[in-house]
């Protein structure tokens, strides 16, 4: 990708191309190389303060604003949609501070940043998926202590990874992590791949796409370059398993897409939608062709 | 059997299983502890006494690599034969150590338990970082330790902090032990219970230690914890020791004016 440092397609001109300085987005990218380098590592990064608070993606615009160019095309999905008000408002900021073209088809795109889903629709190679993460690290919950998880990341010590997948077992009967759910990249680091659904975690495997990932309060980024190996973990005799919906998607019929549940009346009538909106559009202009 | 055999055992574990050299950590003159120098063979328990402040819980965790000594040396001699001179060791073979051949029951089972996790998870913990990675395994393990140290096995799922203080240390003792170490070190495992809970308590440990050919090195100001469990004595005062030696020589016979005190200081109901 062509990472341009000129200003002259900003059309908000009071703003440097894509907000941050040129410095900051240096440094940004000086991480994401080590990132990439050291596939799942955590890489600390000096974040700064974005126009919108923690939470609402902060992370991820520092990582797109560092790396987009001027020809590239960005794609931002809140939730698998376009439409959503945080979708809009980052691709409108980018839009603005960066006068990069936007689009709503996953296979135009160049850059897409994304919370909550992956592309129904394969990705290819060249493209870039920025990830907005809350919290980076997949050994938060059972070590709180920042030098500790450190410790244990650097002496590959996982043990206790597992036992959130037991106390799942235990408690559920099956594996009941639906989202977040950590895998090792590489065959070496654990890694929790953002609050993305579990059903989208096979599509981290060997993907031709480059997977960015950004925390903006915690200052963390990471990466999975393409075709890496990204194992989801699990127990033998509880092998890993994607959601399944027995309903299809009520706009395009797709029964394979990660459907999201919408209540439609006071009676609590059910339907199930597609979550990934350009995916279901498309499917549903070609059932009309 | 005839005296030559029974002192076959003795001579195959005539090898120490852990040494420590002249182990000096000093927090202020006198405080802390300094020149202690022991080895302990496999199966044997040595516990250490003293008044508060001597400097017990100081030698326990340089024992236990928890803490760089000021001076000295530990080292211990692992499954392979090999002695690891423990800190020179590289971190990674310490944390190793710690959860396979070692074993670390707290005071208070607080800090040795994971309270936000069932016990069935507690005690599969140890396993897990050891690549064990089969669910009904796992359970398995944990409902037979549950009855080891005699707790309902139909509780496996519940959290450590809906058993009383007795039923935590059990667990505590239970996670440590499901590794099968060769070492246990022991922070007054009995501290806050009360004396019945103790008295059980004791026994199951006596019992384990036996059972499963434990080295142990218990801290505690209880002699009559010291009596029922240790083979070894070392009485501590003012960050050295003062006396060591076989637990009924020091406590029937002791040389030191200050384990005389020690000893003349409990209280005979």
């Amino acid at each position: 990708m062509n990472i341009s440092t000129a200003s002259g397609a900003c059309e908000a001109s009071a703003y440097n191309f894509a907000y941050l300085d040129e410095q900051t987005k240096r440094m940004i990218r000086r991480g994401l190389l080590k990132a990439v380098a050291i596939p799942g590592y955590q890489v600390p990064f000096g974040g700064r303060e974005m126009p919108l608070p923690y939470g609402w993606g902060t992370g991820g615009m520092q990582l797109t604003a560092a790396i987009l160019g001027a020809d590239d095309v960005l794609k931002v999905i809140d939730q698998g949609a376009d439409d959503t008000t945080n979708a809009v408002s980052i691709r409108r900021f980018f839009a603005r501070t960066a006068g990069v073209a936007t689009t709503e088809r996953t296979v135009e795109a160049s850059v897409i940043q994304t919370r909550h889903r992956i592309p129904e629709t394969p990705l290819s190679a060249g493209q870039i998926m920025v990830y907005q993460v809350p919290i980076p690290e997949p050994l938060r919950f059972i070590e709180p202590s920042e030098q500790e998880t450190r410790t244990m990341h650097a002496l590959e010590d996982y043990g206790v990874m597992h036992v959130k997948l037991y106390e799942d077992i235990a408690t559920f009967g099956h594996i009941a992590t639906a989202y977040a759910y950590p895998v090792t990249v590489d065959e070496r680091y654990v890694m929790d791949p953002s609050p993305i659904p579990k059903f989208d975690n096979p599509k981290l495997d060997m993907s031709p796409a480059l997977m960015l990932f950004g925390a903006g309060r915690e200052k963390r980024l990471y990466a999975v370059p393409p075709f890496t190996k990204v194992v989801s973990l699990d127990f033998e005799d509880h092998p890993f398993a994607v959601q399944r919906w027995d309903e299809c998607c009520a706009f395009c019929g797709s029964t394979e897409s990660f459907l999201d549940e919408l209540i439609v009346d006071d009676a609590g009538s059910k339907r199930y939608v597609c979550s990934d909106t350009d995916y279901c559009r498309q499917r549903t202009e070609e059932n009309l062709q | 059997m005839s005296a030559a055999e029974r002192l076959q055992p003795a001579v195959a574990a005539a090898e120490p299983l852990f040494s420590a050299r002249d182990l000096t950590r000093l927090y202020g003159p006198d405080k802390g502890c300094q020149g202690v120098s022991f080895d302990l063979y496999p199966g044997e328990v040595l516990g250490i006494v003293g008044e508060s402040g001597s400097g017990k819980s100081t030698l326990l965790s340089l024992l236990s690599g928890r803490c760089p000594p000021d001076r000295g040396a530990v080292s211990y001699r692992g499954r392979n034969g090999q002695w690891l001179d423990l800190y020179s060791a590289s971190e990674a073979e310490r944390r190793t150590l710690l959860r396979t051949e070692w074993g670390f029951v707290e005071q208070n089972p607080r800090d040795g338990l994971r309270m936000a996790v069932s016990a069935g998870a507690n005690i599969g913990e140890r396993l897990m970082a050891q690549g064990v990675r089969h669910y009904g395994e796992l359970r398995a393990a944990g409902l037979d330790w549950l009855s080891q140290v005699e707790i309902d096995p139909a509780r496996i799922d519940d959290l450590p902090r809906t058993f009383s203080g007795g039923m935590q240390q059990r667990l505590q003792i239970a996670r440590n032990l499901v590794s099968a170490p060769r070492l246990v070190f022991m922070d007054e495992p009995t501290g806050g219970l009360d004396v019945s809970v103790q008295a059980r308590l004791l026994d199951l440990l006596r019992g384990l230690v036996r059972e499963l050919d434990l080295a142990v090195v218990i801290v505690t100001h209880d002699l009559a914890v010291a009596r029922l469990l240790a083979d070894r004595l070392m009485v501590m005062r003012r960050s050295r020791v003062v006396e060591a030696g076989l637990t009924d020589q020091i406590l029937d016979d002791p040389q030191h004016p200050y384990s005389q005190l020690l000893v003349s200081s409990v209280l005979q109901p």
